[in-house]
């Protein structure tokens, strides 16, 4: 037996290509309306509530999720067809992406009945937003660090403590988050942390937002300040938090959304070079496009091994370390390839703003949802080195 | 196509470990094992596994001989299974029988151009065609004023000038000079040279990945024996990252060589989107070779650099294999080609079209 990781070439049924255009022809539509530009990047402060609705109408939200929680028991294929279309196509997902990728699962699996027939069904109208409250001031990849108190009370729980670099919190209408409910044992410095599901924009709970390097102000600090979760906000097993991550890490880690971040400055590079290239461009764009098909066979894959009920932890990890140090790279090749493109390419302009996004992009990529590092020790584990 | 799924994989797996052990050829300084090997395998009919019955082959599916591929890059098999197994596909195209014994095809490279005359003999030249010493017969592909035809040669024909690849195979410039072909048929429109160079880039894709999956193996069980400043080098942090790192090279290496294995063992025709998978197969194949190499000689220090040790039968074979049937170099050319002259907006659809 050999520690190679084998990717299975999944191929996505005929079903998906008849979603495939309907997606298609929604966002043309939606662009064609003016709800979004598709030569503008997926900025992810931009919130558009209604856009959000229509996709939920469509029935492309929670699309794996039963049917009595609003979902349409359609399969994880089906759902990456979307992703991936939405992402290539620049749209708005910003409110509805994280709570249909991992917030909504997670409720699914853990939240009591009248939780889940509560906010489910919301989800899949594309109303409410989620943020992930994992990281702290002096808790990042270490998780299992993370100080925020969850004090017991009559009916519930006192939240005191921050959370940091939390996505949307500014937008985000609840959380799911990590707080600690009992100190680490000796045996186990994982225990003592419970996942908790916040309701947002509550008396407790100050969103201070952050600026970040692109100019935008995505992320946030989250101060609680006695904030009262009741008891049945508590998700799965109190003290057991750590059991409970690694299968949300697998749909985060391994989707459309770990490659394709600043696809775009690829199209427009090939918009730029014409029908005609020199040969150092055809090389440079050959070789990305060879690179890019590769991750996201290994992604559809990943989908394939999730839609069989398996929990590949390994693999999402490796198509998330590949994928995102190649989007990470690729406004920088893609630099180097329109160093010559004529000053007259129509889309010259076009490229150049993308790039400059991009370019500022590029550093986080390697950093959110998971360190390059922590995913390296993921793998290396998966080896037996560890 | 996973390991040992169908019985040609298990008969060759049977059979390489029992011949084809690594650590036993390394130390075989006559090459003794090489004829026990190949009539090994000759019996069990796998050279020629993509022969029909009815032109002397075995007739396995085109998947299941791609996943024999893969198991013989996973031994760094030294011997002409994978390019006999494309000698015989490519006559069975053209409904020519298959003879008995090692063969290879010709050309091995794009760049390379073999003509057929108005009298029907064969001239030309093609450089780095492998094990063309070794083989009994060429399967020929060329161009002729009426379009394609594929051949069966007699090497004795030909001049054949020996030479090594960066692997110590061999690998050999073959000269055809007006030679009368024993046997000769127009091609079906389906098969032209890029045809058989995308049919060759596959193959040696898989035998990459192989190579790239049994580097990992060993560079890993390496790990965990090899033990300096007081600790086995597999619980430092900086090995376990390159270690990580090997096996996404790996994995990605046996992700795009089984994506267009299947591709091609699936296709009607070879369409852009068979193109997509093949030539990616290639490039992102031969970056791994480079990459994953390196890494699995970085973890073996010293050792790995001895020839005593079996960790150059892998990567350089990894590396070598790079070149056949078109480069990295050329296959990103053509692909960035394709692209361009798509445009813009068919990049998408094009990645997304399976």
């Amino acid at each position: 037996m050999t520690a190679a990781l084998r990717f299975d070439p999944i191929r996505l049924p005929e079903k998906c290509e008849q979603l495939r255009k309907e997606v298609r022809a929604f966002l043309a539509e939606e662009a064609a309306r003016g709800t979004f530009d598709t030569s503008k990047p997926n900025r992810e402060d931009t919130d558009v509530p209604e856009f959000c609705r229509r996709v939920g109408e469509r029935g492309w939200i929670g699309m794996t999720w039963p049917k009595k929680y609003g979902g349409q028991e359609r399969s994880f294929l089906e759902r990456y067809v979307v992703t991936e279309e939405m992402r290539v196509a620049n749209a708005p997902t910003r409110r509805f992406f994280v709570a249909d990728r991992q917030s909504g699962p997670v409720l699914l699996k853990y939240a009591p009945e009248h939780i889940k027939m509560d906010i489910l069904p919301r989800i899949c109208k594309g109303e409410v937003c989620f943020a992930i409250g994992m990281s702290e001031p002096n808790s990042g990849s270490d998780l299992f660090a993370a100080k925020t108190r969850a004090t017991k009370t009559e009916g519930g729980y006192l939240i005191n403590g921050t959370k940091i670099w939390t996505s949307s919190a500014h937008i985000a209408d609840y959380m799911i988050a990590i707080f600690r409910t009992s100190p680490p044992t000796k045996e186990n410095r994982r225990h003592g942390l419970t996942q908790f599901l916040v309701k947002m924009k509550q008396p407790g709970i100050k969103v201070n937002p952050i600026g970040q390097i692109t100019g935008q102000y995505e992320f946030n600090e989250v101060v609680f300040t006695d904030h009262f979760i009741p008891d049945d906000h508590v998700l799965g097993e109190v003290d057991g938090a750590w059991k409970q991550a690694t299968s949300e890490l697998a749909y985060e880690r391994s989707g459309p959304e770990r490659f394709l971040e600043t696809y775009y400055v690829l199209t427009e590079l090939v918009r730029a070079v014409g029908p005609d290239p020199d040969t150092r461009s055809a090389e440079g764009i050959g070789r990305l496009v060879a690179q890019l098909h590769t991750m996201r066979r290994m992604s559809v894959s990943v989908a394939g091994m999730l839609q069989a009920g398996k929990e590949p932890v390994v693999e999402a990890s490796i198509v998330k370390d590949i994928g995102t140090v190649w989007e990470q790279q690729l406004p920088h090749r893609v630099r180097d390839l329109a160093a010559f493109v004529e000053e007259t390419a129509t889309n010259r302009e076009t490229l150049e703003r993308q790039l400059d996004f991009a370019i500022k992009t590029a550093p986080k990529l390697t950093i959110q949802g998971g360190t390059t590092e922590v995913l390296r020790g993921i793998i290396a584990r998966g080896l037996g080195l560890r | 196509m996973a390991e040992s799924d169908n019985i040609v994989v298990e008969t060759a797996e049977k059979i390489f470990a029992d011949l084809a052990d690594p650590q036993t050829i390394n130390n075989d300084k006559k090459g003794s094992w090489q004829a026990p090997l190949w009539q090994a395998l000759s019996e069990a009919g796998l050279p020629l596994s993509w022969v029909p019955d009815d032109l002397g082959g075995s007739g396995a599916s085109l998947a299941d001989g791609f996943a024999l591929l893969n198991a013989a890059g996973r031994f760094a098999v030294a011997v002409p299974l994978a390019e006999t197994m494309l000698a015989g596909w490519l006559l069975a195209q053209a409904k020519l029988a298959s003879p008995a014994g090692e063969m290879t095809v010709v050309p091995a490279s794009p760049r390379d151009r073999i003509t057929i005359n108005a009298d029907g003999t064969l001239s030309g030249r093609a450089r780095g065609v492998p094990f063309a010493k070794a083989a009994k017969h060429f399967a020929v592909l060329a161009h002729g004023g009426d379009g394609v035809s594929i051949a069966l040669v007699d090497p004795s024909k030909t001049r054949i000038e020996p030479g090594l690849n960066v692997g110590y195979d061999h690998n050999d410039t073959v000269t055809l000079d007006k030679v009368q072909p024993v046997a000769v048929k127009a091609a079906p429109k389906s098969v032209d040279q890029t045809t058989l160079m995308l049919m060759g880039g596959v193959a040696r894709s898989l035998q990459i990945a192989g190579a790239l999956e049994s580097m990992l193996d060993i560079s890993v069980r390496y790990s965990n024996e090899r033990v300096a400043f007081e600790k086995k080098i597999s619980k430092f942090q900086a090995v376990q990252h390159n270690l990580a790192r090997l096996a996404g090279e790996s994995a990605a290496a046996l992700a795009a060589a089984t994506s267009a294995a299947d591709a091609i063992a699936n296709a009607k025709s070879f369409d852009d989107e068979v193109y997509l998978e093949a030539a990616s197969a290639k490039i992102r194949c031969a970056e791994a070779a480079e990459k994953g190499g390196g890494i699995a000689h970085q973890v073996h220090g010293a050792i790995g650099f001895t020839i005593e040790h079996i960790l150059h039968r892998y990567s350089l074979r990894a590396l070598a294999w790079r070149d056949d049937f078109g480069s990295e170099s050329y296959w990103a050319v053509e692909l960035g080609k394709l692209v361009a002259r798509r445009g813009a907006d068919e990049l998408w659809p094009l990645v997304a079209s399976r």
